[in-house]
């Protein structure tokens, strides 16, 4: 069976010779025109006089397009209808899309748009949380605001409290591949659109709404992303909204992406947050009441905020019991780019928000850390009660709680102890540098918070030559999910994966899918196309065994073949036989995620089918004089259930790590007082480079099969390895602690900047 | 102009090219090689790498900012050319498949390329000669495992075969574009067209065209200018002509200045340290360059040519102010000397990232100590002021005294007299006053024999 092999991505041969096609790589029709947007050049205000004569009139120049001049408002929003395409004369923030220039070449396109002069009347912008605050600006009608018992009280009934804050910066998907549309116009007014998109119905739909026109007239193909990570699940719309129009408008194919940093300039990012908490413990760290208070800064429009801010709620506890909670949640709107998805969706904002908890009470006590951590896990043994009927803050019971084992098995096989006391010897005998180690733990609940995205269909084909076809909603980002789920069609007809045909995303083939985020992928398109895979095979099951007068359930596939016991015929046979018998071979499959309810205004229910685990620990050394540091060792021990294939398993979380750790540390995103964003490209904007991953890095999967009945009872692997990231930060501020007796108080990131002003801090605290 | 190259093992010749289209787009747009990424049209991804192989041999070079005329006279493999012409792949290709080294694949083309010519090359420093391709999705793990087992494979025919086949065929010029071939064509050339732009690794100019969109009339390349490349040792010290790239330079001071060395490891990446030259890096004037600093502690003379007539000054001379230097219409940088003297410099390069970041102050320490006291100082700073500059304060306040922690405490207000340095995106004003003070700190640390880089530490 082809399931739990670690074979490779099935793209990796056209990979690695550059023949894999990215929507920039299509051949383009004769003809096609490129385009580019002006952006505005200031945060806030409304445009004044606009001069676009000079762009018109530059070389290569075919059209200019502003707001007035779209057949409607072009509204890009995957939520709230509050994303025009083009600026309707007011500014929300500096890089939003005011106009919009097709030419015959990219690069005449983007030499016309800097001919454009454009004064505006600036108001005074919105940045911060505070001048956010300050002014009321935020979406809903007021925080939201999740209780489970009386935290207030707790609190201050407890034997020790403390009080702190910690500021989480955004965070750029930079995908190596830009954002990309290519829309070729049709017979009869239908539109084809090519694009970089985890959402390829999202962006039909929102095309078909432009150009006013029904959702069967626009079909929507994606065959790869170069990198997603959220930022490709709303962000690609105004590109295919922008390219089907000029198509619509002109006849001709128009295609349209990004320069960098235009793609900085104008897209949305991590939500940057600030948490504030109050804890209440006893001497042995164990929490009894903790308050948060969660200030979300969402942009100008609100996208997918809510969902965001939610999640970062719910992750609020992380892996902890706590038996009174109270979380407070504002979604501040301000003038910067309209902050958006990204792997793991809020939920790595509110859990390092937890683990900073930890962190803080064990410097608090002078206590170990991991033993606060391991104290207050659920169903740790002082908890009294088991963990089975402890539940979160938001009410989920949480029934298989793996960390306890895995944290052991962490310590035990990244000889935890005793690489803590070396840390500590070295430490000793270290002017200037000096040594951290941590250990945190990821519980992320694996479900679409919005209930009714939980759904997928596929659509599998059966040749009469027994090639198979196979085509789901799920996308391609890099994370391996064709592969994935062609493991599981070949397992489910016994065939080998050369039989397999893996087709591009097409909203043709399968309608109303859901983006390919939160983690779901493979759980969700994985039994749709075992659903489909199962109809055929049934068919050709009952025919052949009518065919050789044996009951149904004697026919068995496997190896390439069909066999009943007596007779074996190959796959192929097969599919002739029954082509020859008139039996359909092709099908639709359909799931939808059971056992969900969730109730987001009160904040109770169960969102999530269930949790994935993972814990890491992360050594590094810190720079006293400088600031700077690297990681050392990181050991992973993560729980993707019974791995679907292994090899991509365990890129998944070599590669989230390394994201979550540049996210924590050298990922610095940096706007000015006009709200002009300073770090707008990757020579400003600092991702981890190859030699910023551990020098020592290992990655290990927990032995464990999915309690729930997920796909070959695996489980979801996309967004839970981001948050081992937080074990870098963490480790940072246990080397810094050792400079002094003050808490490090150390920020996300912790650049070199900010690692040397904590240093300061513990070492004047003496 | 005629530009005439190998690509991919067949012979090109463009005739009538623009000046600066970039090899990138020429490959993605004219030749439909897709291969070729583009992921920040910057230099500073590596998506678009290529390999370039002359009679130096063979270079990874960023596509995004390479001029086609550049590449008159070499060879350019892509990433379609790395297989072999009947489908075998390369090892670091095969390695990259059995090693997961790719997950959305756009960066992969980059890689393999990097990985290729680190193979060709037998360079096992895998982490220097990646530094300079970003990927966003495997967490490099998987791509160097790939690195190293591709290292044991040989060498392919295919890709030996470009430095046989290569011949330079003779230039045809016309219009606004000169390629001269040696200082004296280009000293006589400058001053008649001194409003000619020069370029010579056009890793600055580059991205005046792919940034700021600016339109060049009429260039002047530099590059076939081999005897302004040249590294000579003199009487008076390592004379480095302004021609000589960064990886060249890298070479060259390797066993004489070791931190120097150490510091040029982190310049740029190896992409861009084989493009940029360190005449370029002088001249462009910018106060955050990496090579002035050290040249300037170690009391580097600089060299400059109009027609006939040579000038010579201590480089701190030439920087004036921001965005201007002691250079007149139709005068270049023709070399560089360093006076030969025994290794006390330390090179400190601060930065968010350690590798192909530019730094928010780079700090040169050439410090001597006779007898207990310092007997000699030079002190440079780039990115603490409008232009490279001495610590001349901080200098005065070391010189003749004790070398001890009182040094530190007697230089402490002299900085502030040295430095007001700006507040931006890379640091703060406050950041790098005290971190630059720490320098000095950690000079005097590293002299007592302290351990004091995170970059030596193993867990
Ligand atoms: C990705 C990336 C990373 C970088 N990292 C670093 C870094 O870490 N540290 C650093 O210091 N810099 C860095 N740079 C900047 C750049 O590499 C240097 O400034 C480089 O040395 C310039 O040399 P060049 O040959 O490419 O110059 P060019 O771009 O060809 O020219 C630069 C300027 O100098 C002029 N010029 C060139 N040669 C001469 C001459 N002989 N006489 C007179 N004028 C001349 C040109 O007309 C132009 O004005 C980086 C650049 C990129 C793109
Ligand atoms: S495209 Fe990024 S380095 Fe050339
Ligand atoms: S594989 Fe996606 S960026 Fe490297």
């Amino acid at each position: 069976m082809s399931v739990a092999k670690p074979l490779p991505h099935d793209a990796a041969r056209l990979h690695v010779t550059g023949s894999a096609r990215y929507v920039d790589d299509i051949p383009t029709p004769a003809g096609c025109l490129h385009l580019a947007f002006g952006l505005a050049e200031i945060a806030s205000g409304t445009i004044a006089r606009i001069d676009l004569d000079q762009t018109r009139s530059a070389p290569g120049v075919v059209g200019v397009w502003c707001a007035k001049d779209l057949p409607t408002d072009c509204d890009c929003s995957p939520s709230a209808h509050d994303e025009p395409l083009l600026s309707d004369d007011s500014i929300h923030y500096l890089g939003q899309p005011v106009f919009l220039v097709a030419a015959t070449s990219h690069l005449a396109a983007r030499k016309a748009v800097a001919l454009a002069s454009i004064t505006y009347e600036e108001r005074k912008p919105i940045l911060s949380i505070d001048e956010a605050l300050e002014a009321g600006s935020h979406f809903e009608e007021g925080p939201r605001i999740w209780q489970k018992g009386d935290a207030e009280q707790a609190i201050q009934s407890a034997p020790h409290r403390l009080d702190g804050e910690i500021e989480i910066g955004g965070q750029e998907h930079f995908y190596l591949e830009g954002q990309a549309a290519l829309a070729v116009p049709q017979e009869g007014g239908d539109m084809l659109v090519h694009s970089s998109t985890q959402h390829p119905t999202e962006i039909q739909h929102k095309v078909a709404h432009a150009l006013d026109i029904p959702m069967h007239a626009v079909r929507v193909e994606t065959r790869r992303m170069g990198g997603g990570f959220g930022g490709k699940e709303s962000q690609g719309n105004a590109l295919a909204i922008a390219c089907a129009v000029v198509a619509l408008q002109t006849g001709k194919p128009a295609k349209m992406r990004y320069d960098r940093d235009d793609d900085f300039m104008v897209t949305g990012k991590r939500h940057d947050f600030r948490i504030h908490y109050s804890a209440g413990f006893d001497a042995k760290g164990r929490l009894q009441g903790l308050a948060f208070t969660q200030y979300a800064r969402c942009g100008w429009a609100q996208d997918l905020s809510l969902p965001v801010a939610d999640r970062a709620m719910l992750h609020a506890t992380n892996a902890y019991f706590v038996p009174n909670v109270r979380i407070e949640s504002h979604r501040l709107k301000t003038n910067t780019q309209s902050a958006t998805a990204f792997r793991g969706f809020g939920g790595p904002q509110g859990m390092l928000g937890m683990e900073r908890v930890m962190d803080h009470v064990a410097h608090h006590l002078d206590l170990d850390p991991t033993a606060v951590r391991q104290a207050n896990y659920f169903g740790s043994d002082q908890n009294a009660v088991p963990a089975a009927v402890q539940t979160t803050p938001y009410g989920q019971p949480v029934e298989e709680f793996a960390l306890g084992e895995m944290t052991k098995a962490l310590i035990e096989s990244s000889d935890f102890k005793a690489r803590q006391d070396a840390v500590r010897a070295w430490n000793e005998t270290q002017p200037v540098l000096k040594k951290g180690l941590a250990l945190t733990p990821v519980m992320f609940g694996i479900s679409f918070t919005l209930t009714h995205l939980n759904q997928a269909g596929a659509l599998v084909h059966v040749y009469q030559d027994g090639s198979i076809h196979l085509n789901h909603g799920g996308t391609e980002m890099g994370q391996g999910l064709f592969q994935k789920v062609a493991q599981v069609a070949a397992s489910r007809f016994g065939v080998g994966l050369e039989t397999i045909k893996i087709t591009a995303t097409d909203t043709a083939k399968v309608p109303n899918t859901s983006a390919t985020a939160a983690s779901s992928g493979s759980d969700l398109n994985g039994m749709a196309v075992l659903a489909a895979c199962d109809t055929i095979r049934n068919r050709m099951a009952d025919h052949l065994a009518q065919l050789w007068q044996v009951p149904s359930d004697k026919i068995a596939f496997g190896d390439t073949s069909v066999t009943d016991g007596n007779r074996t015929i190959s796959f192929a046979e097969a599919a002739k036989l029954c082509y020859e018998g008139r039996i359909s071979l092709s099908s639709t499959g359909f799931y939808r995620t059971p056992k969900l309810e969730w109730d987001r205004l009160r904040g109770q229910g169960r969102p999530f089918f269930y949790f994935a685990y993972g814990v890491s620990a992360s050594e590094v050394v810190v720079d006293t004089l400088s600031g700077e540091y690297r990681i050392l060792r990181a050991d992973i021990l993560h729980d993707c259930g019974a791995s679907l294939n292994p090899a991509l398993d365990i890129g998944q979380i070599e590669g989230g790590f390394v994201q979550g750790a540049g996210w924590l540390t050298t990922e610095e995103l940096v706007w000015d007082d006009k709200g002009r964003l300073r770090t707008h490209a990757p020579s400003t904007y600092k991702i981890p480079a190859c030699s910023d991953r551990p020098d020592v890095f290992n990655v290990a999967l927990w032995d464990g099969a999915n309690q729930e009945d997920t796909i070959y009872r695996s489980k979801a692997v996309g967004e839970p390895p981001f948050m081992h990231g937080i074990s870098v930060l963490m480790a940072l501020s246990d080397a810094v602690a050792s400079c002094g007796r003050g808490y490090p108080d150390l920020n996300a990131p912790a650049t070199p900047e900010r690692v040397l002003a904590a240093v300061r801090r513990v070492q004047n605290e003496l | 102009m005629d530009t005439t190259f190998l690509l991919n093992g067949e012979s090109v010749t463009l005739t009538g090219v623009e000046p600066t289209v970039t090899l990138l787009d020429w490959l993605r747009d004219v030749r439909g090689l897709t291969g070729t990424k583009e992921g920040c049209n910057e230099g500073d991804c590596g998506a678009c790498t290529v390999m370039v192989t002359d009679a130096r041999g063979a270079r990874a070079l960023n596509a995004c900012i390479l001029f086609l005329p550049q590449l008159h006279g070499k060879a350019v493999r892509t990433v379609e050319g790395m297989s072999s012409p009947d489908g075998t792949l390369h090892p670091v290709q095969e390695a990259m498949i059995e090693h997961h080294g790719s997950q959305c694949g756009f960066c992969t083309p980059g890689f393999v390329v990097s990985m290729a010519t680190a193979h060709v090359n037998r360079d096992q420093n895998h982490d220097d000669a990646l530094a300079g391709n970003l990927c966003r999705c495997t967490g490099y793990a998987p791509i160097v495992r790939a690195a190293q087992a591709a290292f044991e494979h040989d060498v392919p025919a295919w890709i030996k075969d470009d430095v046989a086949t290569l011949k330079t065929p003779a230039l045809s010029l016309s219009g606004p574009v000169h390629v001269p071939q040696s200082a004296d064509e280009l000293a006589d050339l400058y001053a008649r067209r001194p409003e000619a732009t020069l370029i010579a690794g056009a890793t600055d100019v580059g991205l005046w065209v792919t940034k700021q969109l600016r339109q060049l009339d009429e260039v002047i390349f530099l590059n076939q200018c081999q005897d302004m490349a040249q590294i000579e040792q003199t009487p008076d010290g390592l004379r480095i002509g302004a021609g000589v790239t960064m990886d060249r330079v890298l070479k060259a001071v390797q066993g004489k200045y070791t931190s120097y060395a150490e510091m040029i490891r982190r310049y740029g990446s190896a992409q861009v340290r084989a493009a940029a030259t360190i005449g370029g890096n002088i001249a462009n004037g910018s106060p955050i360059g990496d090579n002035p600093p050290p040249l300037i502690a170690l009391g580097a003379t600089l060299h400059l040519r109009y027609r006939e007539t040579r000038r010579e000054m201590p480089l701190e001379a030439f920087f004036i102010e921001y965005g201007k230097q002691d250079r007149h219409p139709g005068e270049f940088v023709e070399a560089v000397t360093i006076p030969d003297q025994p290794d006390r410099m330390q090179v400190y390069k601060l930065s968010k990232r350690f590798d192909q970041d530019i730094s928010a102050v780079c700090g040169a320490f050439n410090i001597a100590v006779e007898d207990g006291a310092v007997s000699q100082a030079r002190i440079a700073f780039g990115g603490m002021a409008g232009v490279p500059k001495r610590a001349e304060a901080v200098e005065a306040a070391l010189l003749g005294h004790p070398w001890t922690d009182d040094a530190l405490v007697r230089a402490w207000d002299a900085w502030e007299q040295d430095f007001a340095p700006l507040s931006d995106m890379r640091a703060s004003a406050e950041y790098r006053i005290f971190a630059a003070r720490n320098m000095l700190s950690r000079y005097l640390l590293n002299d007592l024999g302290a351990q004091t880089s995170v970059l030596e530490v193993q867990a």
